[in-house]
């Protein structure tokens, strides 16, 4: 079972005033600090990195975000268009559609068929609940989400492998008498699904359909559960054991020639971490998180990974498995203790641009990945 | 804010199981608490025992009571109330709501006063006045904690709560207040689109009670569209309180409901 790695940016825009000059980088920073020029040139050079990705033999990954200057990518399905027309070989993943923020699933369902149609059935489609900051952007209630986004799922799917004419649908979140989609996806049944975890409960119900969890920035322990509450759950339900496949870990990442640069360039990726300066009713909507850790935050006693967040530091970060950096050596390690710990994964998620990461930069990262790291995780047995 | 679960009882109506507080003898009185939830050791709810029989039941979600899957909008709630009124089979009932509490009660009366002998509200929630683009109500789910409470309160110090004094289930309780808010008002951001045009079929006896330093929503403009809206209401102010006048001024909260009381007996 080898390894497979995936790269992916957010598409920050980085060129932001002192962070003084502002109280949130999400929901409310004006975007009169956005230079749409700057900004064109900005996507294509992500664009073009995506592209260098594929050459280098890794895939592709997109997400998306909202009202922030972290992520550029409001429209997921309309970065992924222009690569589906822009490569040839790369699995396209869009990890995710935020469907419990989406107002029409038909859409996201049209859309996920269009790129998977358009790219010759390459489309690995995520779906993915959204985070917090997001609530406000897309006004969409915090409270019974997870109701939401599986019948936004279960929409979504049964447009996908309905071939015989219009169905009706009158949920409880959605309403929608002649559900009839063209095109209809390019793979059957319909696109590999996978669901971001971070939670014991949604890990178990991603592993009772034995779509593929991903997991970022959960660090060994945060990671360990999910991952073993989707086995458990299906061992419960007498299902097959999952693949390796079935799993996915999302790091930052930087290979340099020495551990020096490595972590040079990780310092650089860190600019995630520490520009999300983001207050906490944008973090904590009401009904986002649940009680106990909303009690938990108010006595101050939520788990230290929170804290790392707060305060990000490269040493920190790496011993707990947020950040894979250094020479190939080490970080070949270092994914291999993540690996070990958590009973093994079938795919890296590489967060390997952000911030003042500059293109020479980002590609070299990539070389050295492919080059010195990749053919070891290949030959995993 | 703090809640003593030993002062609250339990009633079942159709299956909902809501944690309340009776206390008070004589005429029925309804108290809807607002967003801030159900404190059964607020003094306000004493004092107003003195002149009644005080029901005051925690919304579902809110404080103890159970969350219900089919109840997620206040229009559920309404109803739901109107059948906690038959189920008691009450009378003459002094329906009384503050803020979300108060748009609760008025969306009863719309579809059914035929129990309630008065209605009180207190700064309520509910409508929408202005246009597209007026913020009506000020978005507490996108402003600081602190901003919140200088909009809520005369006194921003009567909101402030040292959590390292409070146990888990007090905690617990500030919590699910906060989550179950959200879950009725998130969207239409605390109103129903429809209420304001059917408010004038509220034909009794209506008091719009409202603090004076209300920054929340104020008297002059959310308060006047109200009392518009409703033929005949009254309209008083309290003075030296905010929006929630019976946390700040109790004593006045609790003179001017019974002294409104006092006129449907005589």
């Amino acid at each position: 079972m080898s390894m497979r790695a995936w790269f992916f940016s957010e598409n920050a825009y980085h060129l932001l005033p002192d962070s003084k000059e502002y109280d949130s980088i999400r929901v409310k920073l004006p975007n009169r600090y956005y230079d749409p020029k700057i900004g064109a040139d900005l996507y294509h050079r992500f664009i073009d990195e995506w592209k260098i990705a594929e050459d280098l033999g890794l895939e592709i990954m997109v997400n998306e975000h909202h009202q922030t200057a972290t992520n550029l990518n409001p429209s997921a399905a309309v970065v992924m268009g222009a690569l589906a027309r822009d490569t040839r070989k790369a699995r396209l993943l869009i990890l995710g559609n935020p469907i419990a923020n989406r107002r029409e699933p038909v859409r996201v369902a049209e859309e996920m068929a269009m790129v998977d149609v358009y790219s010759r059935g390459r489309l690995e489609c995520g779906f993915v609940r959204g985070v917090p900051y997001e609530m406000s952007a897309g006004n969409h209630r915090p409270t019974r989400m997870m109701d939401r986004f599986w019948e936004a799922h279960d929409l979504i799917v049964k447009a996908w492998t309905s071939h015989d004419g219009p169905f009706n649908w009158e949920g409880k979140y959605f309403h929608h008498r002649q559900v009839n989609i063209w095109p209809r996806p390019y793979q059957e049944p319909h696109p590999p699904i996978w669901i971001t975890a971070l939670s014991p409960s949604s890990a178990r119900e991603v592993g009772a359909r034995g779509y593929i969890a991903a997991c970022f920035l959960t660090g060994f322990e945060g990671t360990k559960v999910v991952f073993g509450s989707y086995r458990e759950r299906r061992a419960e339900l007498k299902l097959p054991e999952p693949a390796l496949d079935r799993f996915a870990y999302a790091a930052l990442v930087y290979v340099g020639e020495t551990d020096e640069e490595g972590y040079a360039g990780a310092r650089k990726l860190m600019w995630y971490l520490e520009s999300n300066k983001v207050p906490p009713q944008f973090t904590s909507p009401p009904g986002y998180h649940p009680i106990t850790s909303a009690v938990n935050a108010m006595k101050g006693t939520n788990p230290g990974i929170f804290k790392m967040f707060q305060k990000p530091e490269l040493g920190a970060l790496m011993q707990n498995g947020l950040v894979f950096a250094g020479n190939p050596d080490s970080v070949y390690k270092q994914i291999m203790r993540m690996y070990d710990h958590v009973g093994g994964f079938g795919h890296l998620l590489i967060m390997g641009q952000a911030g003042f990461l500059d293109h020479d930069e980002t590609v070299k990262g990539m070389q050295m990945f492919v080059r010195e790291v990749y053919p070891r995780l290949k030959a995993l047995a | 804010m703090a809640t003593n679960v030993t002062q609250t009882g339990w009633m079942t109506v159709h299956g909902v199981r809501l944690e309340i507080v009776e206390r008070g003898q004589g005429q029925p009185i309804l108290w809807l608490h607002g967003e801030e939830g159900l404190d059964p050791g607020a003094p306000f709810l004493d004092m107003l025992a003195a002149h009644g029989s005080v029901l005051a039941p925690s919304h579902p979600g809110f404080g103890h009571s159970p969350d219900v899957a089919s109840i997620d909008t206040v229009d559920d709630l309404s109803y739901l109330y109107l059948d906690v009124l038959a189920e008691r089979n009450l009378r003459n009932v002094t329906v009384v709501g503050s803020s979300l509490g108060g748009w609760i009660a008025a969306e009863m009366a719309v579809k059914c006063h035929d129990r309630f002998s008065g209605l009180v509200l207190v700064a309520p929630l509910g409508i929408k006045v202005g246009d597209r683009e007026t913020r009506d109500i000020p978005d507490i789910f996108a402003l600081p904690p602190d901003e919140v409470a200088r909009l809520q309160y005369r006194d921003p110090a009567r909101a402030a709560v040292d959590h390292s004094a409070l146990s888990d289930d007090q905690l617990t309780v500030i919590a699910r207040n906060r989550e179950a808010t959200a879950l009725y008002a998130w969207e239409p951001y605390f109103h129903n689109p429809k209420l304001r045009q059917w408010l004038h079929r509220i034909t009794l006896p209506t008091l719009l009670l409202w603090g004076a330093d209300d920054r929340f929503v104020t008297a002059a403009y959310y308060g006047d569209a109200f009392r518009t809206a409703i033929p005949g209401a009254r309209f008083e102010t309290v003075a030296g309180a905010g929006h929630f006048p019976h946390i700040e001024e109790p004593a006045a909260f609790v003179e001017r409901v019974s002294g409104f009381m006092g006129e449907r007996r005589g």
